[in-house]
């Protein structure tokens, strides 16, 4: 039999979740061809945002997978474009000349960053922001270039400019109105929100309309209506989308602003369908998922010939994907004669609530700095639940104790995740029915979770609700790679209930998918064979670059050496070597780093192991995931206001703990006394003298996630200290996962948990035993790798063959 | 045509396992492994990342090399980069006669 032939433009959000509905229906009665003009398979466009801060990858917002596409018999063309589509022979082309017929067409095309049509808008250094490209574009751009204006303060230019801050530019945001995002927060909510993203390092020009851009070949700035400018060299549109019609409106389909559909997702052309932000229903063009995918239920029914309610819009909400920033909205937000508003506004706490009522009924809300009632609100304005008999109060706030967010009192066909649609009945049944624990499961089996993410927390507290004891809160985060479906915990216990002692045997016995893993799994896994085995045997081939090297690698592919310096402290001798070995090799740039000593940075590969040798000093471990520097300050020995020796105690500290592996780099400080010269607040362990002794501070983090290290406890003697550090790195190192720092761990784990292990004499004993059994085994690596011939050979020589040409 | 020139390399019990070693041939820099099964493969000593590194550097899992700098994973056997990245690699003939590998270009 003839199956039917289904053909799909667009290899996005809307469509594919419209071919997999349809798989849902019904497997094997289609015949399913793509064409997606991006050269990836169906990713995450939501979280483009989170790729653009530096959070995700791209490999991690990858939706399906090529595999998925094989695996279901899709006929998958990418970095291939529609041109021209027949309605008459049923046939679209591509631009490579592809000809392929159809029985049902679907437009899935999406929708395109609006270009404001101005003079010197061709110039290079423009772009949108709407695909991976456009990310990379942008990632780009920041190496070279510095000054980043973002045009439009909606939704989609706030998370660009906050991307491009993070990403080191300075960044102008230029906005219409004079307020931000207006379609969705009034007056109040907008002030709070600039004021955050001032604060953030996001710079404002409102109320200006840009006439021109400037620059010659590149631009150099925007000319704006009344007469002012702004420098630039990297410009985003981010003020509008606009559908992507215009493929079938040239093939005779009708179109408005999109393609114009029924209540089923049908043109006004037989057999032909579109779905998404290309389609316009009842005069609406949806640019938000949620309703994307109520389309695409109703539009796979449709084709499947099974019966389904039509679609007749959707009530959205939105929110701000921006880190520090809490902010839902949906519905109305502006007052008018006929509504009467509830408002809390604590602009000390920077929290800020609005429900619009009328007729009793909740027309619309704005949460800023608290979103928590966003789903019960949300739930009240779609379902138009009457709210005459609550008090302002309960409706701002849940019945009972608002403290949880309460899944155990929440109806059950309540949404959880706004995005896919999935109700607080479905996640539990689907727990029930098919033994889930963690939240990728529920996100696999319903949807959930997987668009923004928002709902995660929620789903979490399901699980945890759901399953009473057997739920781990701590056991909740993904496989520890792709190779295996195992977290780091079930991971760890496995190596240690069978006593694995090896990565291949990890790998075989616990069946890994990939024989040999990948680059995350195999750093990974010699790290915890390693926490667990005080003995381990280190596989070096299984370490990233840096760490197998000892060196760090340049991007010239160069290397740089860092010998210790204990607590920052030099002398003449190792100064003198370092000027020779700089001088004798050409160093080109000899640094003082950030952790208080010296770097000679773009050493050949070639030169190291001799370099290593001349200096004949330790290994400063600037590329292991294992203790840095103990950055110290003067302290009492010079200093008139120290009360301690921190050099003193930051040497023995650094001699003590250095080269031990631990789950991320690990940074210790040690100041005199208050003033904190050494920024002890900042470090991992960070150690402030004081009076009579010590304040020791913990899981404080200078890199990407500043924080503020906590106060751990308040010692008398330099013993209890070391006993207590050295007790901490160990419960960090046996409890932490590989690349999580302590600022992280410390979170995850809570700091009073972390305290009640350490106040426990007989597990604190345990512990520091363990950590000085492990310290036994370490080596200095860059003086075996000078005495060692083998390691030289395999590691640090160029292969010179004698070139016998045949 | 041009004709393809055979290079005696260096014997096979010499390479390491699962470590690139970079040689240069006639201006091209190469990267050659000999991965767990002891096939030897050789590929060019560039990831097509604009920003790559040098592969002989990379971790190498089966018959893969990952970029060290950008984690691009490389197939050694054809050159190609995995998905989601895209791109490939320029991929030389290796021959073992009498455990002598020798690259062909
Ligand atoms: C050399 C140095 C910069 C300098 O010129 O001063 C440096 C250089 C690098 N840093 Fe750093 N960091 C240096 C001090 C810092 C500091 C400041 C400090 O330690 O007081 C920080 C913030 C403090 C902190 O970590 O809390 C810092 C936060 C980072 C981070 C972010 C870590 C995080 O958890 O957020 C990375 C990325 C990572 O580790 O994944 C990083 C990574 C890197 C790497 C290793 C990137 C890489 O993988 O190639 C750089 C190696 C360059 C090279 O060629 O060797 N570097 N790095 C500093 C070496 C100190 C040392 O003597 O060991
Ligand atoms: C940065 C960013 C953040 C966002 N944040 C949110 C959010 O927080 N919440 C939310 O709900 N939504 C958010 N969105 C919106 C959401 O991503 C879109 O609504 C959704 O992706 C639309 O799906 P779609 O399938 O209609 O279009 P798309 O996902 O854009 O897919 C259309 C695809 O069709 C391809 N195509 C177009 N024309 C052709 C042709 N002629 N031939 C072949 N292929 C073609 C395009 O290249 C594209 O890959 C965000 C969007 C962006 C860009
Ligand atoms: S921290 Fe205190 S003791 Fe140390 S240098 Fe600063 S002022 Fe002096
Ligand atoms: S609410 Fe966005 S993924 Fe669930």
């Amino acid at each position: 039999m003839h199956k039917k032939k289904i053909v799909m433009i667009g290899n996005g959000m809307a469509g594919i979740r419209t071919i997999e509905e349809i798989l849902k229906n019904s497997i094997d009665t289609y015949d399913i061809t793509i064409f997606g003009k991006e050269p990836h398979p169906n990713y995450n466009r939501i979280q483009l945002s989170t790729v653009l801060q530096g959070d995700t990858t791209v490999d991690d917002i990858i939706l399906n997978n090529w595999d998925w596409y094989e695996k279901n018999n899709i006929q998958l063309f990418t970095g291939e474009m529609i041109t021209n589509v027949d309605t008459d022979k049923k046939l679209v082309e591509s631009n490579k000349g592809r000809q392929v017929f159809y029985d049902q067409l679907i437009f899935a095309t999406g929708s395109s960053p609006f270009i404001i049509p101005v003079p010197g808008v061709d110039k290079k250094g423009i772009t949108g922001f709407r695909d991976i490209q456009d990310c990379e574009t942008m990632i780009k751009s920041a190496e070279d270039y510095k000054k980043a204006v973002v045009i439009g303060g909606g939704l989609l230019g706030l998370e660009a400019a906050k991307g491009l801050c993070n990403l080191g530019m300075d960044v102008n945001v230029v906005h219409l109105m004079p307020h931000l995002m207006e379609r969705q927060l009034d007056a109040t909510a907008a002030t709070m929100l600039k004021e955050e993203l001032e604060r953030q390092g996001i710079n404002f020009l409102m109320e200006k309309q840009t006439v021109e851009v400037l620059g010659d070949d590149r631009v150099t700035g925007l000319r704006f209506k009344d007469g002012s400018e702004v420098e630039a060299d990297l410009i985003v549109m981010a003020v509008g989308i606009k559908s992507n019609a215009q493929l079938a409106k040239e093939a005779g389909v009708s179109t408005n602003r999109g393609i114009i559909v029924n209540d089923y997702m049908e043109t006004d052309i037989p057999d032909v369908y579109a779905i998404g932000e290309c389609a316009e229903h009842r005069g609406m063009v949806y640019g938000l998922v949620a309703p994307l995918y109520e389309q695409a239920q109703v539009l796979a029914k449709r084709i499947c010939q099974v019966d389904t309610e039509p679609y007749q819009g959707s009530v959205t909400g939105t929110q701000l994907k921006v880190a520090g920033v809490d902010l839902y909205s949906a519905g109305e937000i502006e007052d008018d004669e006929t509504t009467k508003s509830i408002k809390v506004h604590n602009d000390y706490e920077g929290v800020y609530k609005k429900v619009v009522i009328r007729d009793n009924l909740v027309v619309g809300t704005v949460l800023y700095g608290e979103t928590a009632e966003s789903t019960r609100l949300f739930r009240m304005l779609s379902k138009q639940e009457d709210v005459s008999e609550m008090t302002s109060l309960s409706i701002l706030q849940a019945a009972g104790e608002a403290e949880e967010s309460d899944v155990a009192i929440m109806p059950n066909d309540e949404l959880v995740c706004g995005c896919n649609g999935v109700t607080k009945g479905t996640i539990v049944d689907a727990i029930h029915a098919q033994d889930l624990t963690t939240v990728d499961q529920v996100g696999g089996c319903t949807n959930a979770g997987r668009s923004c993410g928002r709902c995660k927390p929620m789903i979490a507290d399901l699980l945890a609700h759901t399953l009473g004891d057997g739920f781990d809160a701590a056991n909740q985060k993904e496989a520890i790679c792709g190779c295996t479906t195992l977290s780091r915990d079930e991971v760890v216990a496995e190596i240690r209930e069978k006593g694995l002692s090896t990565v291949k045997e990890v790998m075989h016995v616990l069946e890994w998918q990939n024989e040999e893993g990948c680059n995350k799994c195999r750093p990974a896994l010699n790290y915890y064979l390693g926490m667990v085995y005080p003995d381990y045997k280190d596989e070096r081939d299984s370490r990233l670059v840096n760490e197998k090297m000892h060196a760090n690698i340049q991007k010239d592919c160069t290397y740089s050496v860092v010998p210790r310096m204990y607590g920052g402290v030099t002398n003449p001798e190792d100064l003198k070597k370092l000027a020779d070995v700089a001088i004798k090799y050409d160093v080109p740039l000899v640094k003082l780093t950030g952790g208080q000593r010296i770097g000679l940075f773009g050493i050949k590969k070639e030169d190291l192991t001799a370099i290593w040798e001349e200096l004949d000093m330790p290994s400063g471990y600037a590329y292991g995931k294992s203790l840095r520097t103990v950055k110290t300050c003067v302290g009492a020995k010079f200093c008139r206001y120290g009360t301690q020796d921190s050099m003193g105690l930051g040497m023995e500290l650094e001699k003590k703990f250095e080269r031990l592996d631990t789950p991320h780099k690990f940074k210790m400080g040690v100041s005199g006394c208050p003033r904190n010269c050494a920024e002890s607040g900042i470090k991992d362990i960070g150690i402030i003298g004081i009076d009579g002794g010590w304040e020791m501070y913990v899981a404080g983090n200078g890199g990407t996630d500043l924080r503020a290290g906590d106060l751990l406890y308040t010692v008398k003697t330099k013993e209890e200290l070391i006993d207590i550090a050295s007790a901490f790195l160990q419960y960090y190192r046996e409890t932490g996962k590989y690349l999580e720092r302590t600022s992280k761990w410390v979170e995850r784990l809570g700091l009073d948990h972390i305290k009640t292990v350490l106040e426990d004499d007989t597990q604190r004993k345990e512990l520091i035993d363990r950590l000085n059994k492990t310290l036994a085994r370490y080596n200095e690596p860059w003086k075996e790798a000078v005495e060692d011939g083998e390691i030289q050979d395999k590691y640090y020589t160029k292969l010179e063959p004698q070139l016998t040409t045949v | 045509m041009t004709t393809k020139t055979k290079v005696a390399i260096t014997r096979v019990q010499e390479l390491p396992v699962r470590a690139g070693i970079p040689v240069t041939i006639d201006g091209h820099s190469i990267a050659v492994f000999k991965v767990t099964d002891g096939s030897v493969y050789a590929i060019e000593n560039k990831s097509p990342h604009p920003k790559g590194g040098v592969l002989s550097e990379g971790l190498v899992s089966g018959n893969y090399v990952f970029c060290p700098v950008y984690d691009w994973k490389i197939s050694l056997i054809d050159g190609k980069v995995q998905a989601p990245d895209e791109g490939q690699v320029q991929t030389y003939h290796v021959d073992i006669e009498q455990n002598t590998i020798y690259i062909s270009i």
